[in-house]
């Protein structure tokens, strides 16, 4: 019981990294992207191949994950982001498909449906963080979403962030305020997506092993959950949603009824969740956060 | 095979699935024409029709092949058609009506979120595994000078043509089409003239959605149906909505036709392996976003405040 609690924050840790991105992405500057899950695989193939084929150590591998998976973000967000409307959207669905679909057919390099198995387990210091004594899993992971929550606060605590901010609500104003409002979105996007590369970096070395099945549009789905339900623009609030998403994710095993709920009730809950906030509560249950004066920068109707 | 009945060949193909994809993208485009907004669910609309129609096809098509199996087809796809229509005009009603006057943003994720309920829904209820059409009719392909044409393939470019023109002549025509093209080219000033816009942005639901049941109907007969095929499906005929210039009828139309020759060309001619297949629509996009984001019969969009 025990273990299965600290299997859920561990993933709740996990998925607060890519949820952290997406808020920055959905949150902060308002657009919608819908691959967390592809980039979540490119950081998971980083680290499992450089550690596997290579002998490189995790720790390096993590920065290079962040790296590529912030360049295929780069490549998605300059032809899309250049341009207003929803193209993104649509380009970032695609995207999560054709990473799939490499990751499965690139059998020289990814090994295929099979994926790569025996990827080394981390140490610091010499010590090993085994997975299977979840507690120091638990500070690793949990060390990293600290990190990533205080580096993305301050970033959009910063004039940056207002200007992601002034980019969401009217793009024409931003710019012709003087933001390139391109290099942010793109900026933005890239930063959003090197993170998730880093969870999945954390989940290569959790899991040990990876496979493409894991990285399925779900994943981007219930990262989009947990920042719609915590509360986009709120970082606090999207940590919370990771966590309420996870125990959704797990509470048929949890309470044992894992063979009489079906594995699609919480896939078609998790849809419902989005349509239903959208409709009642698009602010999400913390709502975003206000900076300055609280209610005099608020515009008239809820965001 | 001499080369030319072999390109002729791969031009039938191309063409048959680029039909489907194009009765597909017409739903994406007279939805965004009108409302700017895309449609997520509408693949997953597809894939619901077509399973009503795989289901009624089974029910009533009897044993014996001949002219009823015919009949049978084309009730079945009908029904479907209605399904569709339905689904989608309630889908419109509850989940993006109320989002109406919300962020540009709140439409879009109800869409996700509709979209990945229907696709489970049907993976609950119909199971997972991919079905197909027992055959209607011998499918004994027809030989004309090497090139070998299937009665299906047939089948699929006659609805296609006949639907094309159908939904041309009722948009270019009709007074409610009339209305359509109205609203999408400004909407407040179509209701100024007394065009109630909500009426017709149900209807423009209703006649997309009901557009991508046929061809999903088609994908049943010719490929296969699965619950998560929306995603895919859906995704390529966007592209194929983007490529023509989106909001445009003859665009969608027009993007379908080549995206579908693109398919079969690149697998056939440039050696694109199979598995890859999906990834020719998505370079596709990046490709006319990069250099012809309008589309190619779209106009320029100015940006006004």
């Amino acid at each position: 019981m025990v273990n299965f609690i600290l299997l859920i924050l561990i993933y709740t840790g996990v998925y607060a990294l890519m949820a952290i991105g997406q808020n920055l992405i959905t949150g902060y500057l308002g657009l919608l992207s819908l691959t967390q899950a592809g980039f979540f695989a490119i950081g998971s193939y980083v680290t499992a191949i450089l550690t596997t084929t290579y002998g490189v150590n995790f720790w390096v591998s993590v920065p290079l994950a962040a790296l590529l998976s912030g360049f295929f973000g780069l490549l998605i967000g300059l032809p899309t982001l250049r341009l207003k409307g929803d193209y993104l959207a649509i380009a970032t669905l695609g995207f999560g498909e054709i990473v799939r679909n490499i990751l499965n057919n690139w059998d020289k390099v990814t090994k295929g449906p099979m994926g790569i198995q025996r990827i080394p387990m981390v140490s610091i210091f010499g010590m090993k963080v085994s997975p299977y004594t979840k507690w120091g899993f638990l500070a690793l992971v949990w060390v990293f979403v600290v990190v990533f929550y205080v580096i993305f606060e301050r970033i959009t605590q910063s004039r940056i962030g207002r200007a992601f901010e002034a980019i969401r609500e009217d793009e024409i104003a931003a710019s012709s305020m003087g933001i390139n409002t391109t290099v942010y979105k793109v900026w933005g996007f890239v930063l959003g997506a090197s993170v998730a590369g880093i969870a999945g970096s954390l989940q290569a070395v959790f899991i040990l092993s990876v496979t493409p099945s894991v990285f399925t549009f779900m994943v981007s789905i219930m990262v989009l959950c947990m920042v719609v339900l915590g509360g986009m623009g709120n970082f606090l609030a999207v940590i919370l949603g990771a966590f309420i998403i996870q125990f959704i994710s797990y509470f048929p095993q949890l309470v044992g009824l894992s063979n009489v709920i079906p594995p699609q009730f919480k896939q078609v809950l998790f849809g419902l969740i989005l349509v239903i906030m959208m409709i009642w509560r698009p602010q999400g249950i913390l709502g975003r956060q206000t900076r300055g004066a609280p209610g005099l920068l608020r515009k008239g109707g809820e965001r | 095979m001499g080369s030319s009945a072999e390109f002729f060949q791969h031009l039938v193909n191309g063409l048959t699935l680029g039909g489907i994809y194009a009765l597909i993208a017409l739903g994406y485009t007279m939805v965004y024409g009108i409302l700017k907004f895309i449609n997520f669910a509408h693949g997953d609309i597809l894939m619901a029709g077509s399973y009503i129609g795989l289901f009624i096809y089974n029910a009533i098509r009897g044993q014996a092949i001949g002219a009823w199996t015919i009949v049978a087809f084309f009730i079945a796809m009908l029904a479907g058609m209605i399904f569709s229509a339905a689904l989608g005009m309630a889908i419109e009603k509850i989940a993006y009506k109320p989002l109406r006057r919300a962020t540009r943003l709140a439409p879009l994720l109800s869409a996700i979120g509709v979209s990945f309920i229907l696709s489970n829904s049907a993976a609950w209820m119909w199971g997972t595994r991919s079905r197909k059409l027992e055959y209607p009719f011998h499918n004994t392909p027809i030989r004309i000078k090497g090139v070998s044409i299937t009665p299906h393939q047939i089948l699929i470019l006659v609805v296609v043509v006949v639907t094309m023109i159908a939904l041309k002549l009722f948009v270019d025509r009709s007074r409610i089409g009339k209305a359509m093209r109205a609203t999408s080219l400004d909407q407040d000033t179509a209701k100024l003239m007394g065009i109630r816009s909500d009426k017709i942005i149900t209807i423009t639901f209703a006649i997309g959605s009901a557009l991508a049941a046929t061809a999903g109907f088609l994908i049943a007969l010719e490929i296969k149906i699965y619950p998560s095929m929306g995603t895919m499906t859906g995704l390529k005929a966007f592209v194929a909505a983007v490529v023509g210039g989106i909001g445009n009828i003859s665009g969608a139309m027009l993007g379908g036709i080549l995206l579908g020759l693109l398919e079969t060309f690149g697998v056939a001619l440039l050696g694109i392996p199979y598995g890859l297949r999906d990834t020719i629509a998505f370079v596709a996009l990046i490709i006319i976003l990069l250099v012809k984001p309008e589309g190619l019969l779209g106009k320029v969009e100015k940006e006004k405040v």
